[in-house]
């Protein structure tokens, strides 16, 4: 997974305008290159551009400016259907008038496959998604996890160069959408297939993903791996989209942010930030908590509320600035003493858990 | 104590089987007005007709009270003049043929009209919809006979469309559209189509686009997309429109009348002629019937088709 020999989609500075009384800029100046093989996602909160994304790469909304290229041909102006691409749809979009096999098949024979290897790849395809005992039943017969299934299997019949998949775990229940994100990545695997997913949820994002580009107002803000997302954000909106954070005031001194609170932390500032006052983020679980006066690089804090939640108990503190900062501590299986509320307490951030933010 | 129990559950009893029963009354009496109206109106003509077409035809119309089976007979055969042998009776039969065609012209041709302007109308923006449907039943607003003969206005020799052509310089000379069976399926066309398009609009209105989507997305071009996943899905509004426009066009009386002139008759021309100058009442009841037994086995049919998908589906 760690080399990418090819790029399966590039988006060229690809902007999206839909016109009327207050014009819509749904895609604003995006470039993206997605791999070969890759599991992609893009992540964001509704409205952020991600659907129109995919809908530009499907077909379903040519670009108002820009350039769509998909294994080096530029196809920005390519029906949808001679687009070797094809989706999953949020609500599956089964064909209510055909049963399961039939709509596996759709594509096969849109294709002009002959007959007996439509047959095999219909076959293979239910075999893949475990739902061979139920290819002859109509599609409002079956469950809506089976339905994302077959919507899966539809799409994956012609082997696509790409496929796309619009939240299409968001309409199953809790359980259901874990097994399918498990599902899913299996899936890839075994097709190798270059899966494009769109999602607002983030952990679906950095469970399934190879990259994640996290989007917001028709922009993309960072592009990276699920770990650098999480542990390296570029900006606030990133950080704050993605886990729990805790944003302090410090100033930035060439590799060292000396925190308002108190604690000189190493850091390695991105790009295009200068020293002086700059926002950094630490995470809850970067921060631990003691009883006690602070020593040097710790900070002095009044523990707010408690909150247990199974795994882990999070600490809500009032810093001396005045800053509010969550901890969240591992829970030990002895139940170790934490400080309890009202306490004054220490804090103290993990070596190279401090990021500086860019704006 | 066992006194009052004793007496108060049986008049408690009592009491709700009397309310029940008046409940009951008032259902009936309720229905009554309905009940009248569907046996005086739809049966008792029905009846009539049975009766009347097993009886003799009267010398000056009305019928004598005298059991045959003649007029039955009557309906595709007929009698030689001259050796009494049983022969086909082509002039019913070519009358019956035409009316089957004709509708079947019509509601091909109000198909084809009518699918367009049903999706023209189901992909208008929500706000507008309701001021095309409204255009759509317009004319339903005035009579027919007045429709008819505008159509007459419009196709006769000195016609709108006439006079069009000529001015163009496309004929030289008018050309003979009235009285013509082009001029009835024309006529019928344009009063029926309103039947077609207002079920295939709802049909059209329901149809889930992001199907079009998936269709187009698995490689179905436009056309395939329409044969594979639009059409069938759009099936039953279809159906119903074919229905709603074939089975009036079937019995049309005024519109072959007006355009067709005398001489392109019509099974409701032919039906309207045994019960005035043919005074053949019996023969009339007969073909009527007969009419009737068409069209439910027809529906019958449509019941049965669409049955058999909606438990598919």
């Amino acid at each position: 997974m760690e080399s990418y020999s090819e790029t399966a989609v590039e988006a060229r500075r690809i902007s999206k305008i839909f016109p009327g009384e207050t014009e819509v800029r749904a895609l604003d100046d995006v470039s993206v290159s997605i791999h070969r093989n890759e599991f992609f996602t893009l992540l964001g909160p509704s409205g952020c551009g991600k659907t129109t994304l995919l809908r530009v790469i499907a077909g379903f909304e040519p670009p108002t400016m820009g350039a769509l290229f998909l294994a080096g041909t530029d196809i920005s102006r390519l029906p949808p259907n001679q687009r070797p691409v094809n989706t999953v749809f949020q609500n599956y979009a089964l064909f209510p008038h055909m049963s399961v096999a039939n709509n596996i098949a759709f594509g096969l024979e849109m294709l002009g496959k002959p007959k007996d290897e439509v047959r095999k790849t219909v076959d293979d395809m239910l075999r893949l998604v475990r739902m061979e005992a139920l290819s002859a039943r109509r599609t409002s017969e079956i469950s809506g996890g089976q339905q994302q299934r077959v919507a899966l299997a539809r799409a994956l019949a012609p082997h696509p160069e790409v496929l796309l998949l619009d939240e299409p775990l968001s309409a199953l229940d809790l359980k259901l959408r874990k097994e399918m994100q498990i599902e899913l990545k299996r899936l890839q695997n075994e097709t190798g297939i270059t899966f494009i997913f769109v999602t607002h949820d983030q952990e679906e994002a950095l469970t399934m993903s190879d990259r994640v580009a996290v989007m917001n107002a028709g922009k993309i803000l960072q592009i990276g791996s699920p770990q650098e997302i999480y542990q390296r954000p570029a900006e606030r909106f990133v950080a704050n989209f993605i886990g729990e954070s805790n944003f302090l005031d410090a100033t930035l001194s060439g590799h060292t942010a000396t925190l308002k609170a108190g604690g000189a932390h190493e850091v390695d500032p991105p790009e295009g930030v200068s020293d002086g006052t700059v926002s950094v983020l630490v995470r809850p679980e970067h921060a631990s908590v003691r009883v006690g006066e602070p020593k040097t690089n710790e900070m002095a804090a009044t523990v707010e509320t408690v909150v247990y939640s199974g795994e882990a108990t999070t600490l809500h503190l009032r810093l001396g600035t005045g800053e509010a900062l969550k901890a969240r501590l591992p829970n030990s299986p002895g139940g170790g003493a934490l400080p309890g509320q009202g306490t004054a307490a220490s804090v103290s951030i993990a070596p190279g858990a401090v990021t500086v933010l860019k704006d | 104590m066992a006194e009052v129990s004793a007496m108060s559950e049986p008049t408690a009893g009592a009491l709700e089987r009397e309310a029940e029963r008046d409940d009951n009354r008032t259902r009936w009496l309720l229905s009554l007005p309905a009940m009248i109206i569907i046996v005086l109106a739809a049966a008792g003509p029905l009846l009539v007709m049975v009766v009347y077409s097993f009886l003799t035809p009267g010398d000056y119309g009305n019928v004598k009270w005298e059991f045959s089976t003649q007029a039955w007979v009557n309906t595709i055969l007929q009698r030689d003049i001259f050796d009494d042998t049983l022969m086909w009776a082509d002039a019913h039969l070519s009358i019956f043929w035409r009316s089957l065609s004709l509708s079947l012209i019509t509601t091909v041709m109000a198909f084809a009209f009518g699918l367009p302007t049903a999706w023209f109308i189901a992909t208008q923006p929500p706000g507008k919809r309701e001021f095309w449907l409204f255009l759509v039943t317009v004319p339903f607003w005035s009579n027919l006979l007045v429709r008819t003969i505008a159509i007459q206005e419009l196709i006769r020799a000195e016609g709108v469309i006439n006079n069009l052509l000529l001015l163009l310089g496309i004929i030289d000379e008018p050309l003979q559209m009235m009285f013509t069976n082009f001029a009835i399926a024309f006529g019928m066309t344009y009063v029926y189509l309103p039947l077609m398009v207002l079920p295939i609009y709802a049909a059209v209105d329901k149809l889930d686009f992001r199907l079009v989507e998936a269709a187009n997305d698995l490689y179905a071009s436009r056309w395939r997309t329409f044969w594979r996943v639009i059409l069938p899905l759009i099936k039953p509004g279809i159906i119903a429109g074919s229905i709603l426009v074939f089975i009036p066009s079937l019995g049309a009386y005024v519109t072959p009348r007006v355009l067709g002139g005398g001489k392109n008759l019509m099974f409701g021309n032919l039906i309207e002629l045994q019960f005035g100058q043919g005074r053949n009442w019996p023969l009339g009841a007969a073909l009527s019937l007969m009419l009737m037994a068409a069209v439910m086995v027809s529906l019958i049919w449509y019941v049965r088709v669409t049955s058999r998908e909606r438990s598919n589906v």
